[in-house]
């Protein structure tokens, strides 16, 4: 496998290019810097739509720029939104990552601004171009976990066959991590015994706890009318379905989004916000719990589907695992692991654990998800309130 | 016309030997009959495949097992062959929500 080394050690399995804008009123111009590049990948687009000051988003946006898929920097701003656009691109500089800013208001406006835009990002593009790859271990593997368009068939092919797949992974000293604590309502306590320390399960309990509260609060938990159709009936049972995504190896512990992962080991990522519900539902889709995952390093994202979701994401390739053989059969061509052949009886889960390590593989050597080949690059984020430092114990 | 008659073994997957209710591995049709050890059972609506079917009478208040593991408690008598699903299952922590139960804010507000 190869990667693109950074300065802080770890490697990237893209080398992609961002466009940034640090406020709704700066995403047309920088949709429209990318729009060269919008086939290819090789520039994704991202940012933060409020212009009030939010600490996650600001962390979050730094936490992309820095990600080791992330070979350049381009910060697109208005001129008067609350983001700190000097600061973020000194944290960018500080990785020796090519960044630079352009302020709409300073440069003189939109076609000024899209022209000298997509003029730095050709330059930026040669040295990405020039840029060798190198060799690329597993324990240098950040591998994080979702799912969505979940329905009765996720639980018994996708979700085991990526927990089959996690194993083998972290066997082979690669970083694990799922997430979506809303969704392992009623799966606590037998996960608070897989952990490693009693620290970790304390935190595991904590923070299923804070989900259920939280769902609580909002009117509803994590649960779509889709996911009723598909054979699912309670949350506890689409939990015990998602669960199965982590596999049978230890919990090392739970961390928040934006916290850099690394160092091998299986973690639960907590995506809940602490404190009181300030703005809104924990995560609002499946690619705002995606971009989390990718913010603590996650250079790939196995995504299990059984009703068949078909998105993708900027930065790392999203691999589509489809648990429903009858959804495989009509979504075929969003879909990279047909895990339905369990649920027909053609393949078993150790078979469907190890297509997607070898896919994984694939895409450290190049290889294409089916969402990056259709162009698929998803992106969402809100505001959010963490405390960060402190455990929820 | 001549009736379907599935075998459980073939059509149903049963996640743990303890469970009551095992999962369609393929959309089993409206008035087809399934095979349940010496019980044959004709089933009264269809289930598509993924869902839950009782494997055997689920009493009113039973908890509901998958994998082994309490997925919610039966609202009703379910019969063996039944569908197992909102309508006779619910929720031991957060009631689900279902299409069109959702209260906006404008039918709050009349």
């Amino acid at each position: 496998m190869k990667g693109y080394l950074r300065s802080d050690g770890r490697k990237g399995i893209r080398n992609v290019h961002l466009v940034v804008y640090l406020v709704e009123c700066a995403h047309h111009v920088a949709d429209r810097i990318q729009r060269p590049w919008e086939e290819t990948g090789e520039v994704n687009v991202v940012g933060f739509s409020g212009c009030y000051p939010n600490v996650y988003g600001v962390r979050m946006l730094k936490a992309l720029c820095t990600h080791p898929n992330v070979g350049a920097v381009l910060l697109v701003s208005l001129g008067c939104e609350s983001i700190d656009h000097a600061e973020l691109q000194e944290h960018v500089e500080a990785t020796g990552r090519p960044v630079s800013t352009i302020v709409i208001q300073e440069i003189g406006g939109t076609e000024t601004a899209i022209k000298e835009g997509r003029a730095r990002i050709e330059k930026n593009l040669e040295t990405l171009n020039a840029q060798t790859p190198v060799d690329l271990d597993w324990s240098e593997l950040c591998v994080g976990t979702i799912c969505g368009g979940s329905d009765g068939t996720s639980g018994i092919a996708a979700n085991p066959g990526i927990g089959r797949a996690f194993d083998r992974l972290l066997d082979r000293g690669a970083t694990c991590v799922f997430e979506e604590t809303g969704e392992l309502i009623g799966c606590e306590h037998i996960m608070a015994d897989r952990a490693e320390t009693p620290e970790a399960a304390e935190q595991i309990i904590a923070a299923v706890a804070k989900a259920g509260h939280y769902s609580s609060a909002m009117g509803h938990g994590s649960f779509s009318p889709g996911n009723a159709d598909g054979g699912l009936t309670t949350i506890e049972e689409k939990s015990l379905g998602a669960y199965a995504k982590s596999g049978a190896s230890k919990i090392r512990g739970v961390i928040k989004p934006t916290e850099i992962l690394g160092g091998g080991g299986l973690w639960l990522m907590d995506v809940v916000p602490d404190g009181e519900p300030k703005f809104g539902f924990a995560n609002i889709n499946d690619n705002s719990e995606i971009m989390e995952l990718i913010s603590s390093g996650a250079q790939v994202i196995l995504f299990s589907t059984g009703r068949g979701s078909v998105v993708g994401s900027v930065i790392s390739p999203v691999v589509k695992v489809c648990a429903n053989p009858e959804t495989y059969d009509r979504m075929s061509g969003d879909m990279d692991i047909n895990a339905g052949r369990v649920v027909t009886g053609t393949a078993d889960l150790d078979t469907i654990g190890d297509e997607i390590v070898d896919l994984i593989e694939g895409l450290a050597n190049g290889r294409k998800t089916k969402s990056e080949g259709l162009g698929h690059q998803e992106f969402v984020l809100g505001y959010k309130t963490f405390e960060y430092g402190k455990t929820n114990c | 016309m001549t009736k379907t008659v599935f075998d459980a073994d073939e059509v149903c997957l049963v996640m743990n030997e303890s469970d009551n209710i095992a999962i369609a591995r393929r959309t089993l049709p409206e008035g087809s009959s399934v095979r349940f050890g010496g019980a044959e059972v004709v089933l009264p609506a269809e289930v598509p495949v993924g869902h839950k079917l009782a494997r055997r009478d689920i009493a009113a208040g039973e908890k509901v097992m998958r994998w082994g593991l309490p997925i919610g408690s039966a609202t009703v008598e379910i019969p063996q062959g039944h569908h197992v699903h909102l309508h006779n299952l619910k929720s031991d922590y957060i009631p689900t929500f279902k299409a069109g139960e959702f209260v906006t804010d404008e039918k709050e507000a009349h």
